[in-house]
């Protein structure tokens, strides 16, 4: 059933935003440069106070922020985990982040959580259970979520449908809104040998309440063909800016995220890149970018 | 043909296993890009533990301690997605775990990192100055209780575990060979290990669970050489004492304050 306590898009501004990693606290609020926003993952801030809370209690004064879980498990074959989710509400309760988002993967089975995204196939019955577990995130939240689409190494033979019918499937069943990572698009299509631009031509651009910008790093695969493994640790690509480019013409500005997860690079570093997403979302406000 | 997630899960855990039917790639044969999730799941969680025991990894070694880690993450998967909480089994696992069996201290360490963890995330509180302690009459002194700092943990160790934290973490001086009792006090935002004198730990325990000073010093005096003023300059100073409770009214602390915390409870739920 869609869900419509709040809009589906969220009310990040569409600026550019980073990751927020502890030791970047300084340097985003003595010199933020074009940030406007901050994600934080869901997990690592669900202790009962000391520094990580604090430091949020602090960055939330003069910035927005983007709650994204990495926890919950919604493709999971078996139930969402209700504890989790008292934790993200409550979490979601005092922070009161400007969108709220979740990944389209697998990543707790039989209680034990694995801490990564795992794939699931797109088949009628797997989409019926990402329905569901969707519902009971927003209903138990009390918010809309956006759902993010993966990066893939290989499909699945039991897949119905391709990911753009499931996910907008999702979307319009559940009334979630989408987050779109443009680096996900890319590493999926170059190791599945798609064509990205399609992807996102196909793509329901209208129910995208983010965008995720991110590093991969390309693997050698003696069984052949390209891998791209989607790392979170290096800059964003140049082909990535350019699909990037390509998606803010069709969908005009959204808030962009710049995410580096690994081998984090200093605050000067991180904040360039999110300057080189500023200029992007700057040029495309003007007459005739879409 | 469907792939259940148990088989999945199986073969990500296990590289001995075949990878599983079903998935369609474009390499002559999909193992190196299934591989990716066997690595992602295994460096993820050993980085988990990593940034749990910093200590007990520099004292086992880099590429040990990425070894064991490796062991632990399939026996004992986390059993939540908050990764604060995972690592629990760490110090039954090294009880066990032949390689290590000649550095029984280890087993130690890991519970002080736990704590220290603990201690890290647990809620804040706002301790008492010297002050609040030193103007209460000698008299009211035996009856009075004291609110300590949720984020304050104990361990009683038959190692030097506190000396060797100190020595790996901060390049303290070198340990020495007596056992120590622990007390972990968070004076601001990091947790900090600090031995505690003679009859320490029971005085200590025994205010956390709510006795009176009087009662604490009775059960504290076990020990000959118990203080009291080895121990209470350690306690405040540690920004571990949050409220004082005076006897005739209970309330002349701050009395959301005036509440104990048991020591040593793994951070809820």
């Amino acid at each position: 059933m869609p869900f419509d306590a709040q809009p589906a898009n969220g009310t990040l501004p569409p600026k550019p935003g980073v990751g927020y990693k502890e030791r970047h606290f300084r340097g985003i609020i003595e010199s933020p440069g074009s940030v406007n926003w901050l994600e934080i993952h869901a997990e690592n801030y669900m202790g009962r106070g000391g520094r990580p809370i604090a430091q949020l209690r602090r960055l939330r004064q003069d910035f927005a922020f983007s709650c994204h879980g990495v926890g919950l498990s919604i493709g999971g074959e078996g139930p969402l985990d209700e504890q989790h989710l008292e934790r993200l509400k409550a979490l979601v309760a005092w922070l009161e982040p400007a969108a709220f988002s979740e990944h389209l993967a697998w990543s707790t089975h039989e209680g034990r959580y694995f801490n990564d995204l795992l794939p699931l196939p797109y088949s009628r019955e797997t989409l019926e259970r990402v329905c569901q577990h969707v519902d009971q995130v927003q209903e138990s939240v009390g918010r809309a979520m956006l759902l993010e689409n993966p990066s893939s190494y290989f499909s699945f033979e039991e897949s119905e449908m391709n990911e753009i019918e499931f996910i907008s499937e999702v979307s319009s069943s559940t009334g979630c809104g989408l987050l779109l990572d443009v680096n996900n698009v890319f590493v999926s299509a170059a190791n599945n040998r798609f064509d990205p631009v399609d992807y996102i031509d196909e793509f329901p651009l209208h129910r995208v309440g983010e965008i995720h910008l991110g590093g991969h790093e390309d693997e050698n695969d003696p069984e052949g063909g390209t891998l791209l493994i989607d790392n979170h640790a290096a800059a964003v690509s140049d082909p990535v800016w350019e699909l990037y480019e390509y998606t803010l013409r069709q969908s005009g500005p959204l808030p962009t995220l710049v995410e580096w997860d690994n081998d984090v690079p200093d605050w000067p570093v991180l904040a360039a890149e999110a300057g080189r997403a500023g200029r992007l979302l700057d040029s495309c406000v003007r007459p005739g970018c879409r | 043909m469907p792939v259940s997630q148990s088989g999945f899960l199986a073969a990500v855990l296990d590289p001995d296993l075949p990878t599983p039917d079903g998935l369609i790639s474009h390499a002559r044969h999909p193992t190196r890009r299934f591989s990716v999730y066997r690595n992602n799941v295994i460096v993820g969680l050993t980085e988990a533990l990593d940034s749990a025991f910093p200590v007990l990894r520099k004292l086992v070694g880099d590429e040990f301690f990425a070894a064991m880690a490796g062991v632990y993450v399939r026996r004992f998967p986390p059993t939540s997605p908050v990764l604060s909480r995972f690592g629990y089994e760490m110090p039954g696992f090294l009880e066990e775990f032949p390689p290590v069996a000649h550095l029984p201290y280890l087993v130690d360490i890991a519970r002080l990192e736990l704590l220290i963890r603990e201690s890290y995330h647990e809620a804040d509180s706002v301790a008492v100055d010297n002050n609040a302690v030193l103007t209460i009459p000698p008299g009211e002194l035996p009856s009075c209780r004291f609110a300590l700092a949720p984020s304050l943990r104990l361990l009683r160790s038959r190692y030097p575990a506190c000396s060797i934290w100190h020595s790996n973490a901060l390049d303290g001086p070198r340990p020495g060979t007596e056992a120590e009792d622990i007390m972990v006090v968070r004076p601001e935002f990091d947790p900090r290990p600090v031995v505690l004198p003679n009859g320490g730990f029971e005085l200590v325990a025994r205010l956390a669970e709510g006795a009176a000073l009087g009662d604490a010093c009775e059960h504290a005096s076990a020990d000959d050489r118990f203080r009291l003023d080895a121990v209470m300059p350690i306690l405040v100073s540690g920004g571990a004492v949050t409220g004082v409770i005076r006897p005739e009214s209970e309330g002349n602390c701050n009395p959301e304050e005036a509440q104990t915390h048991p020591p040593n409870q793994p951070s809820g739920q």
